[in-house]
């Protein structure tokens, strides 16, 4: 086990410094260069060259990704060419939001998902069942930036009960709550559709396994099989899944955010791309993967102490 | 007594000489899925004439109009024929849709082959790249790389091909470790075929077909991957009619109109909806072992 662990963690060191390095190198990959595109056509070669050294650009590609690390190990991104601010000062100011929009969704999907697959694989090809199996598919089939501008149109431009815009009065919780409720069902509906499923189907799964009719063979009532142990098996999968998933909504979030002036990774992201700030894009690419990765590797180890038959196949591949 | 032959509707007689397809629609969402795919090809090829007005024809006194006899889905902002530019805007989605996947599918069943076929070394240099190409959160990387190159229906696709393709690499690696050990392909070896003919004629049939499937059920992900990024001004630029653009412009009028959103929203929707119920049923059909869940 702890071998595996540790496997796993240098793992994940590479992959982050791979990361790390094909952001650097995408720079140079890619036609054009970014100092003049950030200051457009009538920059002088001088004002250029000024921001190329700044961009680090004028060194060899290996300082790059050294420097960038040894920053990252010093908790800094680098400074900002625009405006001369430590980058990280940017970035850490909108993370908590998020990170709050991230969590509170996949919150959402695990509360009404979950129920919703325990429920289908109870009553399986009732006319609940396949109720269930319709909204489901339909729910993972919108794509979030679809549910979000639906949500908007109807509860904050036709009925104005919901807030749409922003994140609400500084310091006012209810306020911030309130502001929270359409972006998050908006992020969650693809997860809660997909929850739906997975549990559904992993559940039904279980229930066919020769334990299960054991129990059923000694009189077990069908509540505790069913709630007791099948569930506890069943849920193994969707653990691995909402590591997975943690992640996906924060990359999901650029688009909700955007459509309701959130502040947060995505809209950071995306105005930057605006100005052509590659090194703001850079840095929340970066903070954004990195928090993928680890949420990956999390999900993983809590995936193996789980179910410790895991270790074995994964090692292999 | 005389034999009687059971009535058989001649539907299910067409649907007989139909080996695959037949199945897939017999299935009450796999026929769903099938009608919808099936429209969604219609737009694609005779957009010209089925749509009533030219996509970039202005009508600006009858700008954000509601539906009516003369614009069955009402007007954008500058007038514009919503109903024509979303059926033209099929031929965009489709149009990045399958080169895209195209692109994948290439490069990821050849780094798949490679890696899974010689393994050791090579094999672990591809699925640590593999790996870290899927580190990034998908969007994420397309933004980092349309960043630098600028927005632009080629770049789309070469982005979308790009962060798609780990998955087939992964599906046809899989499929190639345990074909590799396999006593005929030792056989083939020992009369002395070279590498690239093994893996060209006897592994490649046998692995393409789940990456195949995977492309079917990609097609719609990567529909709504270009729509959205579209969306965020990062795709196909306007006036070109993707249901991203028309998303967006929509979103830009939101309290003047609700038709363009409502209308493109749901078209997005419903093609994605379509797409996933008929590439499930097929994937039900072609491999009745895997029952309702997508991986990830």
């Amino acid at each position: 086990m702890l071998v595996y662990v540790v496997k796993r963690f240098f793992m994940t060191i590479l992959v982050l410094l791979l990361v790390i390095t094909f952001l650097s190198l995408l720079v140079h990959i890619v036609p054009g260069d970014p100092a003049s595109a950030i200051l457009g056509p009538r920059a002088t070669p001088a004002l250029i060259q000024k921001v190329r050294s700044a961009m680090d650009l004028d060194k060899p590609f290996y300082y790059q990704v050294g420097n960038m690390v040894l920053n990252l190990l010093h908790g800094s991104l680098g400074t900002d060419i625009i405006t001369g601010q430590p980058i990280s000062r940017f970035v850490f100011s909108v993370l908590p939001h998020t990170l709050i929009l991230a969590i509170t969704s996949l919150s959402l999907a695990v509360l009404i998902g979950i129920p919703m697959g325990v429920f289908s694989a109870t009553h399986p090809d009732s006319w609940m069942d396949h109720l269930m199996a319709i909204i489901s598919i339909s729910f993972t089939t919108i794509p979030s930036y679809v549910a979000g501008l639906f949500l908007l149109l109807i509860f904050a431009v036709q009925l104005h009960t919901l807030p749409a815009m922003g994140l609400g009065k500084a310091g006012d919780t209810i306020d911030y709550i309130r502001h929270l409720i359409l972006p998050s069902i908006a992020l969650a509906i693809t997860w809660i559709g997909y929850l739906a499923r997975l549990v559904r189907t992993s559940l039904l799964e279980v229930l066919n396994e020769p334990y299960v009719r054991t129990s059923r063979s000694e009189g077990l009532s069908e509540g505790l099989i069913r709630y007791k142990y099948a569930l506890k098996n069943a849920l193994i999968p969707t653990i691995a899944v909402l590591g997975v998933g943690l992640g996906s909504l924060m990359g999901g979030a650029v688009f909700i955010e955007i459509i309701f002036s959130r502040p947060g990774m995505g809209l950071l992201i995306y105005n930057a791309i605006q100005i052509r700030n590659y090194p703001m894009v850079r840095s929340g690419v970066l903070i954004v993967s990195f928090l993928f990765i680890l949420t990956n590797f999390i999900a993983d180890l809590i995936y193996t102490f789980l179910d410790p038959r895991i270790q074995l196949n994964k090692g292999q591949s | 007594m005389q034999y009687i032959e059971k009535p058989v509707h001649p539907f299910n007689r067409i649907l007989d000489h139909v080996p695959i397809l037949g199945d897939v629609i017999r299935q009450p969402l796999g026929a769903i899925g099938f009608i919808i795919v099936l429209a969604f090809i219609i737009c694609v090829i005779f957009a010209p004439l089925i749509a009533p007005y030219d996509y970039s024809r202005q009508d600006i006194p009858n700008r954000l109009a509601g539906p009516s006899a003369q614009y069955w889905l009402g007007t954008d902002h500058i007038g514009r024929d919503i109903f024509s530019r979303l059926v033209y805007g099929s031929r965009i989605a489709f149009g990045t849709a399958l080169p895209s996947v195209a692109i994948a599918l290439t490069i990821g069943t050849l780094l798949g082959l490679i890696a899974g076929y010689l393994g050791n070394k090579v094999d672990n240099i591809i699925v640590v790249l593999m790996d870290s190409l899927q580190a990034f959160p998908s969007i994420m990387l397309s933004l980092a790389i349309l960043a630098l190159l600028g927005p632009s229906l080629v770049n789309v696709i070469i982005v979308i091909g790009l962060t798609w393709m780990p998955n087939y690499a992964r599906v046809i690696r899989a499929q190639t470790l345990s074909i590799r050990e396999k006593t005929y392909i030792e056989s083939e070896r020992s009369i002395g075929a070279t590498d690239g003919s093994i893996l060209l004629s006897h592994i490649l049939p046998n692995v393409i077909a789940p990456a195949l499937l995977l492309a079917a059920m990609d097609l719609p992900w990567v529909i709504t991957f270009e729509a959205g990024l579209s969306f965020l001004g990062m795709g196909v630029r306007p006036p070109t009619p993707s249901w991203g653009v028309i998303l967006s412009d929509g979103y830009a009028h939101i309290f003047e109109s609700q038709w363009p959103i409502i209308w493109s929203g749901v078209t997005l929707a419903l093609t994605t909806l379509g797409f996933t119920l008929f590439g499930e049923a097929l994937r039900d059909v072609l491999d009745p072992r895997v029952s309702g869940t997508r991986g990830l």
